[in-house]
């Protein structure tokens, strides 16, 4: 069994929104440091670093994770997709973030990262969600702009644009 | 709001898990979906020597629906049960309470056993193995044991678990011909409880527990009561609970809280009983 010493940095190596990546981190170095500080991905924001805002969740193996609750070292292998990962190209935006754009799901935009990350993989699984579905969703998040009003126009908007595009093949838009 | 620094082994089978523990005994913290333990460590409440990460040993991520009991492994993730499919069917108690566990981010990660070992006492999963009269499967290099669930849980964060020892399982009993009821009230949906209520309604009479205002969770044992003798017998439990002020309520408003919420969950209990 691998046993990774606390006094030295060990290699960690990933897949990040497809792209394969390594870094070195301590045992205690916590994912989201990694993401932001070795890879260089900043699109993760760090609240609250006890897992109650939020503003952190990202996947990893396809499962919504706070990357504050998570250490580095835990997803070697794993494949991640952050905030990075949803635009379809360079000065796009995807369905789910042009619906936050015009319904103004955002203000300060640092908790967005999360809530996107968190909708974006909800949606994949529930193409048709109902308001209460995605306020029970939203309860993991905390957004002191919005009012969340907003947040879920821009949901229900993005899902009903998405349904039929989900309801085939799962795909990206 | 960075740990301090340990060790970190991966282990791939539950008996390299055994074997850091029996070496490194109170040094050593098992870990599997990190959901308490991370944030522990995050504020510095834990300072183990040694992690022991658990969620590649396959062999620990079981759902085992026996005859008298469904036995969940130490590596099966609050999501999974609650998309089991047999969920309301061999835990019905456990259907309810579950939603109200953490949120869909934490669920997602969060193991029900890892919940059971954190032991905070507002928590729904060792407030239902209480109520239920569920057992904590431990397991040591040496010997397993099975605990009873109202002698696991001693005290606020504390149990019974030697320091050698890890949970491998939590078995949840079956009954026949009961209807169950849940409620709890929190600040905001997904957070810690204020108070939360579980009632098991049996043909031949009432169990009662409440989570979140004693040190652990606390169960009673009522025949069949109603009216006014349900009102007193919840007063007298509330009282018995010996609440405490905190930021988040009084003492008076906890108290008010298990007798209104408690009477809500034991009619409910006994509406779906038939």
């Amino acid at each position: 069994m691998p046993r990774l010493t606390s006094d030295r940095r060990h290699r960690v190596r990933f897949t990040l929104n497809g792209r394969a990546v390594e870094g070195e981190a301590e045992p205690r170095m916590l994912l989201t440091d990694f993401l932001r500080h070795q890879i260089g991905a900043t699109g993760t924001h760090v609240g609250c670093e006890h897992g109650v805002c939020g503003a952190c969740t990202i996947t990893v193996d396809g499962a919504l994770t706070r990357a504050c609750l998570t250490l580095a070292v835990q997803v070697e292998g794993c494949e991640l997709r952050t905030v990075e990962g949803l635009s379809p190209g360079p000065d796009r935006l995807s369905v789910l973030q042009a619906a936050f754009r015009r319904n103004h799901g955002l203000q300060c935009g640092f908790c967005t990262a999360g809530i996107l990350m968190s909708l974006d993989t909800f949606l994949r699984e529930h193409p048709r969600p109902t308001e209460d579905q995605l306020r029970d969703l939203l309860s993991g998040h905390l957004c002191r702009c919005t009012g969340y009003t907003p947040i879920i126009r821009a949901a229900m908007e993005a899902a009903a644009e998405l349904a039929p595009a989900h309801s085939e093949d799962h795909c990206d838009v | 709001m960075k740990p301090a620094a340990f060790d970190y082994v991966r282990v791939a089978t539950q008996e390299e898990a055994l074997e850091v523990l029996a070496r490194e005994g109170a040094d050593a913290r098992v870990m599997a979906g990190g959901q308490s333990l991370m944030a522990m460590l995050n504020m510095r409440l834990a300072r183990p020597r040694v992690l022991i990460d658990i969620m590649r040993v396959a062999q620990l991520d079981a759902i085992d629906a026996r005859s008298d009991a469904t036995v969940i492994g130490a590596g099966v993730r609050q999501a999974k049960l609650l998309a089991w499919d047999r969920l309301a069917e061999r835990i019905p108690l456990v259907a309810l309470a579950l939603p109200w566990t953490g949120h869909v981010q934490t669920r997602s990660r969060g193991t029900i056993c890892g919940s059971i070992a954190h032991a905070d006492p507002s928590a729904e999963m060792p407030l239902c193995l209480t109520a239920l009269d569920g057992h904590v499967h431990l397991r040591s290099r040496k010997k397993r044991r099975r605990v009873l669930a109202r002698d696991y849980f001693t005290g606020m964060m504390t149990t019974a678990r030697n320091d050698d020892e890890m949970i491998e399982a939590v078995s949840f009993p079956s009954l026949r011909g009961c209807g169950y009821g849940f409620r709890e009230v929190a600040r905001r949906h997904g957070d810690f409880a204020i108070v939360a209520c579980a009632a098991i309604a049996r043909p031949d009479g009432l169990r009662f527990a409440v989570g979140g205002v004693a040190d652990k969770p606390e169960a009673r044992d009522w025949p069949l009561l109603e009216g006014a003798a349900l009102d007193d017998a919840l007063n007298t439990f509330a009282y018995e609970l010996d609440a405490g002020d905190d930021v988040h309520a009084t003492a008076r408003y906890r108290r008010e809280l298990v007798r209104r919420i408690g009477r809500a969950v034991i009619e409910e209990a006994i509406a779906c009983r038939g």
